[in-house]
């Protein structure tokens, strides 16, 4: 199938090698395309997160990395070894499921121990293998007991520990912490990267959730209709989205259509109607004259004032329509004269500070650098 | 006017919701109870009474068990002989180990060909399932004594089996497949094996698949994980078919009584032999007791198999 395997590496990829290599990788089912022509690199050591809505392929794409599923198309690597037809119980991978399916009838030891019992691992070693994972994941004391005798917390602790006994190259974690309550996955979030760092076992992570990914990840790879939109660090993704799609999926954003009336190379102003002024950026855009472009900005990088703000540029008045009191901060929806309304969110840096009120007439402003222009 | 109305009616709802279920899931559960009480347990009360009864030359040829003495006395007259008969006889005894017998090699059999044609239809794809579904019990629209019949007529001397074996040139005289064990067994395993597919199938069914797909990621081969994971997680199904099974096996008359040669000892034909033939109804029904605490004993000790494996 592939003309061009690579070479069987017995040793460790080298340094800076990709460490899994997925190279236009489709998926269909009948019709429909679930993974259409995704390539991407995996360093060795990472914690790559794939993150998308339901039906965008995230899942398609793990379960191909796991080999439950055929490529259509496209070819998987994993530390040089080419993978693509190796069925799953040959494959150096494990798998952390969302439902955990760990086995009912069997002990939390010999869950942890079945994969080492696979591959024909002498007793002892099973044993002390098994110890020390149950210890690593804090379940000491639990040993004995079935998965419907456990809290959903320690369930998905078991099922972590039974993928990673077995010392694979790569973890993949479909939405790992999906099914814990708020508080549970918080916590939980820092010991897996704590976990991971330890054992330096490359992560690839599905999940939905935009801030499980910010948390977890290395490098974030957004999906949407079956292909990878961008591919980046956390920063990069929520401060340089490269799509419209991107900048609105991940956090809050406030999306606009405009024009490009002043392109220079250090910056841009971009008219938007919706505004009903124009926006200066202080970065070149690499787009033709007159192009409609989209801007984001970010609720967090407008800032409120009730005094006319010195600045001359991306300067706003409008009406205060919605306060929503988080606590750590406030967001404010902004009713400017054209009826857009912004959404904006403030620190509460002090207790006691004078909050804006409902109906309050306020100035908006924000800097050069605070709005993003994408294409799409 | 309103509010004393819709206080009465929040009074009446939570009267209802109190005391309505309650008496509700009485009634739901008392019918059962009521008709299991009417046409088991009497019957039972009924030949177990006659089961320590003394024969006589009368209708109905009992003795009757309590009498009121002329000296006014109530007398219960209990008869072990009955049981004690029972277990003296080797016939008896000979039915009772080969009833449980043909019943186990039958109930087995079922088991190897009911687990497959389960996991089949389960794993079909879902319009599939249902036709396949039917066609388990579509036996079940025609008359059971009816079906059975039918292989007098299939595996007779001029049978079509017969003839097709003849017609192949793999033998060369019709082969006596009437009135042996293999026609017993045929007979019983072809009746039995929807009792023995139905459970196995809703147990394959709820089999949550992505623990197929661990056992594969940790490194199982398919046929491996069958062993490790789908059988012991089946095994409630397994259970409940081969109770299903066994139980009318072992006093099966119809099967062995058509099929079955006279040499064919199980005991639902000593019962009924003893019963319309002999007219000794105290042993007909001294050994229809004996069936039911050997049957009853076999329950018991499944469940508590079950139980223990469950806690585990």
């Amino acid at each position: 199938m592939n003309t061009a395997p690579a070479p069987r590496a017995a040793s460790a990829t080298p340094a800076g090698a990709p460490y899994v290599r997925i190279e236009r990788l489709t998926k269909r089912f009948g019709d429909f395309v679930a993974v259409r022509q995704v390539s991407l690199e995996i360093a060795r050591g990472e914690i790559f997160c794939l993150l998308g809505g339901s039906g965008c392929g995230k899942t398609t794409l793990l379960r191909m990395l796991a080999g439950f599923e055929t490529p259509t198309e496209g070819a998987i690597y994993i530390d040089g070894v080419d993978v693509t037809a190796v069925p799953p119980y040959e494959r150096p991978v494990n798998m952390m499921f969302q439902s955990y399916a760990l086995f009912p009838h069997m002990t939390v030891t010999q869950n942890v121990a079945f994969g080492l019992r696979q591959d024909g691992t002498a007793r002892d070693e099973i044993e002390s293998r098994v110890r020390e994972m149950i210890a690593l994941v804090k379940l000491d004391g639990y040993e004995k007991r079935k998965p419907h005798q456990l809290s959903g917390g320690q369930r998905q602790r078991v099922a972590l520990a039974r993928a990673l006994v077995k010392r694979p190259k790569l973890l993949l974690l479909d939405e790992p912490l999906g099914a814990l309550d708020k508080k549970l996955r918080e916590h939980t979030q820092f010991e897996l990267v704590n976990l991971q760092d330890k054992l330096g076992v490359t992560f690839v992570i599905v999940t939905h959730d935009q801030e499980e990914a910010m948390t977890l990840a290395s490098r974030i790879g957004v999906m949407r209709a079956g292909e990878i939109l961008q591919v980046g660090s956390p920063t990069d993704i929520y401060e340089f989205p490269n799509s419209r799609f991107v900048a609105d999926f991940i956090g809050s954003v406030n999306l606009t259509e405009g024009t490009l009336v002043e392109d220079e190379p250090d910056h841009v102003r971009i008219e938007c109607p919706t505004l009903g002024a124009t926006v200066y950026v202080d970065h070149g855009v690499s787009s033709p004259p007159d192009a409609k472009l989209s801007v984001a900005i970010r609720p967090e990088k407008i800032q409120l004032s009730r005094e006319r703000p010195a600045q001359s540029d991306n300067v706003l008045q409008g009406v205060i329509t919605g306060i929503a009191y988080l606590g750590d901060a406030t967001r404010y929806l902004v009713r400017l004269p054209t009826g857009f309304v912004l959404r904006v969110t403030t620190p509460n840096l002090f207790r006691r500070e004078e909050r804006h009120a409902h109906d309050e007439s306020v100035w908006l402003h924000w800097h050069p650098s605070a709005a993003v222009v994408v294409m799409r | 006017m309103r509010l004393p109305i819709g206080a009465f009616g929040a009074e009446l709802s939570r009267l209802r919701t109190a005391h309505g279920p309650a008496l509700g899931r009485g009634l739901v559960i008392a019918l059962p109870y009521l008709w299991l009480a009417v046409f088991f347990l009497v019957p039972f009360l009924i030949v177990l009474k006659i089961a320590f009864a003394n024969i006589q030359l009368s209708m109905p040829p009992v003795e009757p068990v309590v009498t009121w003495t002329a000296d006014q006395v109530l007398q219960l007259r209990l008869h072990f002989s009955n049981f004690a008969f029972v277990f003296g006889d080797e016939l008896y005894v000979a039915a009772f180990l080969n009833s449980l017998k043909v019943a186990g090699v039958s109930t087995l059999l079922a088991l190897l060909i009911g687990y497959p044609m389960a996991y089949g239809i389960a794993r079909a794809p879902g319009a599939w399932r249902n036709v396949l579904f039917l066609l388990v019990v579509l036996p079940f629209f025609t008359s059971f004594l009816l079906r059975v019949y039918a292989w007098l007529g299939l595996l007779g001397r001029n049978g079509p089996i017969n003839g097709l074996l003849l017609a192949l040139g793999v033998i060369h005289e019709p082969l006596q497949m009437l009135q042996t064990d293999f026609a017993v067994y045929l007979g019983m395993v072809y009746s039995y094996l929807p009792f023995m597919v139905l459970p196995l199938y809703s147990a394959i069914e709820k089999l949550d698949l992505t623990l197929l797909e661990a056992a594969a990621d940790l490194g199982c081969r398919p046929t491996k994980a069958f062993f490790a994971i789908t059988l012991p997680l089946t095994k409630e199904g397994i259970f409940a078919g081969c109770l299903l099974v066994f139980i009318p096996a072992v006093g099966e008359y119809v099967i062995p009584a058509l099929l079955g040669g006279p040499d064919t000892l199980m005991i639902g034909r000593v019962v009924w032999d003893e019963f319309f033939g002999n007219r000794d109804w105290p042993v007909a029904s001294a050994l229809a007791i004996v069936l039911l605490a050997i049957l009853s004993g076999f329950v018991l000790l499944l469940q508590r198999v079950q139980a223990r494996a469950g806690d585990g």
